[in-house]
């Protein structure tokens, strides 16, 4: 294995090239078809679709869940396929719906997983794991030594947060991050998150299908249909864009945000 | 003769045929354990080996226990007649049980769990170790009391081929057409199978993860 620190490359740009994914070669349905972006430091790149829109296994395909059946996925300067996964997806922090937290795990252990899995020392782990549940604003003193499900799912996608960024990695990966939670909890971890993500300075792909989040995380906005790339454009530029599927997403936003927006 | 006379009168044989059993019982289980847990790790990414494991558990597990015992004798090195022989079917005996819950608890875990230990950089042993097998504890020792039970049942039989046991009592006690020599195999045994119950079933409320 050509195992290398995710210190040693200063690239964090994820950039597609022309990247087809088929589930198997036989298989004529491409489930994206012929995707070129890239994404780099700083910024928060949004991929907005309906369901099966491909914006889920655009990003599996970064962290190599998946590889690409035709073209290239590059992190930090080198194709996914190049990398060896474990490496790989150890400098990429990635957040789910359900946050997928360890059921038998503390609040503390959860986090401190990539960095255990790295052998940090037990002093730096722990102040590393205090460090970042006061960044997603949880009290270590309270919530550290609790199990996930003494948690409310507000809480739990926080430390899901906390949990990604534990090894301090230069690319976020985040699938409907908080698609599960009550519309209050929601916006509150979307204003916390955007202010977040804009101190961070890291690379993050955001996948959602609701386009007023979109609107307030992104720096910009990929919007997918059916696997491919219908615009790429910023929040600013996004709802003046001329096409059925952009209109059919603007038409989705509630009646009073549409007006003020 | 009352049952309570023929206990008090024979009871340092009962109390050494019960000691007897569980020795069977315990050496059985943990031959069984030893091979089905290990087993049910290997087989969650092999499914030929699992169609193959799974197969010929269940197998074993439909064969009447006094064929299978039966069986047994004529082979070489393991069969024979007394307690190695009894032993090595009590075994293939309780494979099943604990075989198929250690891969039903091993794959039944939460998708968004396995897939956040795979993205975070985990390797497929660190997962099986740190995730999967914590998270399956209870329902494998599910699996070992149900194996447990069964055996302690089983082992009764085992008196057939002279391998001594509980069921030494009931197997004469038929023959003499005594209620009282049966329970006295009957009654010990059916205790014993309820104190494991309720131990196993205590450990594993211990051991489940909410």
């Amino acid at each position: 294995m050509n195992a290398k620190n995710g210190s040693d490359n200063s690239d964090h740009t994820v950039q597609f090239r022309n990247v087809t994914y088929r589930i198997n070669s036989t298989d004529r349905h491409n489930i994206v078809n012929k995707i070129s972006f890239a994404a780099t430091s700083g910024e928060t790149l949004v991929l907005l679709g309906r369901s099966g829109s491909g914006k889920t296994t655009l990003l599996r395909l970064i962290n190599r869940l998946l590889a690409p059946t035709d073209g290239q996925v590059m992190v930090g300067g080198r194709a996914t396929t190049e990398w060896d996964p474990i490496r790989l997806r150890r400098g990429i922090g990635y957040v789910i719906q359900d946050a997928g937290l360890f059921p038998h795990f503390t609040v503390a252990e959860n986090v401190a997983l990539v960095p255990t899995l790295e052998k940090w020392d037990a002093a730096r782990t722990s102040s590393r794991v205090s460090e970042l549940l006061t960044l997603v604003g949880l009290d270590p003193a309270e919530f550290a030594a609790r199990k996930p499900h003494e948690l409310s799912g507000g809480q739990r996608q926080r430390v899901g947060v906390a949990r990604a960024l534990g090894a301090d990695p230069k690319i976020l990966l985040m699938d409907e991050p908080f698609g599960a939670l009550d519309p209050v909890t929601r916006a509150e971890l979307q204003q916390e998150f955007g202010a977040l993500a804009r101190r961070l300075g890291k690379t993050i792909v955001f996948v959602t299908h609701d386009l007023r989040e979109a609107l307030l995380l992104a720096s910009r906005i990929i919007l997918l249909q059916n696997g491919r790339m219908v615009t790429d454009a910023t929040p600013q530029e996004f709802p003046q864009i001329d096409h059925p599927e952009v209109r059919a997403f603007t038409a989705s936003l509630d009646p009073p945000t549409g007006a003020q927006a | 003769m009352s049952a309570w006379r023929f206990f008090i009168e024979h009871r340092a044989e009962i109390l050494e045929a019960t000691a007897n059993h569980m020795t069977l019982v315990i050496t059985a289980m943990v031959f069984a354990i030893g091979i089905a847990v290990p087993l049910g790790m290997l087989i969650v990414h092999r499914p030929t080996l699992r169609n193959i494991a799974l197969g010929l558990a269940s197998i074993f597990q439909t064969i009447p226990s006094l064929a299978l015992f039966g069986f047994l004798i004529p082979i070489p090195f393991i069969g024979g007649i007394g307690r190695r022989t009894a032993i090595v079917a009590l075994t293939l005996y309780a494979l099943l049980p604990i075989l198929r819950n250690t891969y039903v608890g091993l794959t039944g875990i939460d998708p968004a769990v396995l897939e956040a230990a795979e993205a975070m950089g985990m390797t497929q042993s660190q997962i099986l170790w740190r995730v999967r097998l914590p998270l399956a504890r209870a329902v494998i020792l599910a699996g070992i009391r149900t194996a447990t039970i069964i055996t302690i049942g089983v082992a009764t039989i085992a008196a057939a081929i002279g391998a001594g046991g509980l069921g030494t009592f009931i197997f004469r006690g038929v023959a003499m057409v005594s209620d009282a020599v049966i329970l006295a195999g009957a009654v010990p045994a059916a205790l014993l199978a309820i104190g494991a119950d309720l131990l196993l079933a205590w450990l594993e409320r211990r051991l489940t993860v909410a």
